[in-house]
């Protein structure tokens, strides 16, 4: 058997146990195997609950592990780095869970808090940099860490209550829609729970639209007279978190 | 065909872990290198490459990877290896290593450090990957021997052999894990002497030392949560007077100890050192 096909049989017994690999080695082949299916399924696992730290409590040992093997066993790893693993467990999550969308929420949370962790380098500009900026056809530049989700549960208070080891509140759903914003200042990664408008507004800043046409979104999802004080209040919010990397004209 | 050869290097290290990065970050810790595990610094930013620079201030650095996948049928992977070598244009180490193994094939990664049967078309095959990957990283690489936890009916050399072949083939260096001869001389039934007179000492550039488990199946594993054993110790005495002075260093991954277990556990490995160097 050649090399390919020896790591193709490999392949297949671990991810679903086939038997081909067996008359290839030698001996007892029942308790070897045994050692390289255990760690390849012992190190996923391992993965999936460092990074959904906050899912594997509130689901509990037992729960997320069933979801973890689960997962495990429709998505055999594909990228040369353990970091990417787990991209599609809120996905997995969602199906087992779709009647507690907070799981899947919860994991969507994990996940991102973990790229924002190790994602690329920039340096936001400070609030008093904005004294020559001509509005009318400024665009901003986003920072490349930024995420952002819609939510309907109260996630965000779960997942902090969690962090915190404190009672978690109950799971439930959210009176309007909102959104989740996740992005790492300095070293730390933040998240926020924001409400459509900014998710919109953020949505289309981070797709090069001017400040001008958010101000324009906003003013025709609102009342118009209050859409100056919302953009500025905006504005303000994402220069103190550090979202915007530079201010530049068209 | 890499630029450059890798001059001795006699020192003793640790390999650097997340608890204990603080007390390398304040200095002055007694090491001559510390070892990183290069992916989990081949990250875009934060404070991973920050920690990294910072203790590359103040320690020669080692890297030593994981997901190479060498022995890979299907070829190394030109965008892990650009990555790879990215980082060490930055940290400027000691060496990069690997293991001699396949981790994946095909778009499968097992993040597991799967054995290869040794046969000359395995060999082919990695020594292929061994010029292309020293090609793209401008620098000679150091294999090590895995533990292994079974073995091919169409094996058609020795381990020892087949590093020896390797690195005559491709000019590369080896990472000699001695905890990993003794776990898969146990897991085998081989003489782990045998296998230390059968590496080509004269490319032995860095030694690990570790602990393993019992698995109560009749096998050893390579679980670095332990000391270093006895026998280990005593194999390792045989390393130094086998290949003479290299740099070695106490690998822990799990039940990470507190560092100052760690530096008298690496004591202990320059005091069978010494003990070589005073009988020869």
């Amino acid at each position: 058997m050649n090399l390919l096909t020896v790591q193709r049989s490999m392949r297949e017994h671990l991810i679903c146990g086939a038997d081909e690999i067996r008359a290839q080695i030698q001996g007892d082949s029942s308790p070897r195997l045994a050692v390289y299916r255990h760690a390849y399924r012992a190190q996923l696992l391992g993965c999936l609950r460092d990074t959904f730290e906050r899912v594997w409590v509130w689901l509990g040992d037992a729960g997320f592990e069933a979801a973890a093997r689960k997962h495990i066993e429709s998505h055999p790893p594909q990228s040369w780095t353990l970091c990417d693993y787990g991209d599609d467990f809120d996905r997995t999550l969602s199906g087992l869970y779709p009647d507690d969308r907070e799981v899947a929420e919860l994991a969507w949370l994990d996940w991102s808090l973990r790229r924002a962790f190790d994602g690329p380098d920039a340096t936001p500009i400070a609030a008093d940099s904005l004294s020559c900026v001509d509005w009318n056809s400024a665009i901003l530049r986003i920072l490349p860490t930024l995420r952002m989700t819609s939510i309907s549960t109260n996630c965000a208070a779960i997942w902090t209550a969690l962090s915190e080891e404190r009672a978690p509140p109950a799971a439930a759903r959210l009176h309007a829609p909102m959104a989740l914003r996740v992005w790492r200042k300095e070293f730390s990664p933040h998240f926020r729970a924001v409400d459509s408008i900014e998710q919109h507004a953020l949505l289309m800043a981070s797709d090069g639209a001017s400040f001008a046409a958010i101000c324009s979104a906003i003013a025709a999802a609102m009342e118009p007279s209050q859409a100056p004080e919302i953009a500025g209040a905006l504005l303000a919010s994402w220069l103190q978190d550090g979202l915007i990397l530079a201010i530049e004209n068209l | 065909m890499p630029a450059t050869s890798i001059a001795s290097f006699a020192g003793f290290g640790l390999g650097l872990r997340p608890p204990h990065y603080q007390e390398f970050l304040g200095g002055g810790v007694a090491v001559d290198f510390v070892e990183v595990i290069s992916e989990n610094f081949m990250v875009k930013g934060g404070r991973p490459l920050n920690v990294l620079a910072a203790i590359r201030d103040q320690y020669p650095v080692a890297m030593h990877g994981v997901s190479m996948s060498i022995g890979s049928a299907d070829g190394v992977k030109l965008d892990y290896l650009r990555r790879l070598k990215a980082l060490a244009d930055r940290v400027q180490p000691l060496w990069v290593s690997d293991h001699l193994c396949w981790t994946g094939v095909e778009g499968f990664n097992s993040h597991d450090l799967l054995p290869l049967p040794y046969t000359e078309e395995a060999m082919r095959i990695v020594c292929a990957n061994v010029l292309l990957a020293q090609d793209v990283l401008e620098r000679p690489l150091l294999l090590e021997n895995p533990s292994t936890y079974m073995t091919f009916a169409d094996d058609e050399m020795s381990e020892w052999a087949f590093l020896s072949e390797m690195c005559r083939r491709t000019g590369c260096y080896l990472l000699l894990d001695v905890n990993n001869i003794y776990v898969s001389a146990s897991n085998h039934g081989f003489d782990p002497l045998s296998y230390l007179a059968g590496v080509p000492g004269e490319r032995v550039r860095q030694i690990h030392l570790a602990g393993h488990s019992d698995n109560g199946r009749g096998l050893l594993i390579d679980t670095h949560d332990h000391p270093v054993p006895h026998p280990v110790w005593s194999l390792y005495e045989a390393a130094c007077d086998r290949l003479g002075a290299v740099a070695a260093m106490i690998e822990r991954d799990d039940d990470i100890p507190s560092l100052s277990d760690l530096l008298a556990e690496l004591d202990l490995a320059r005091t069978h050192a010494a003990a070589w160097q005073r009988a020869a």
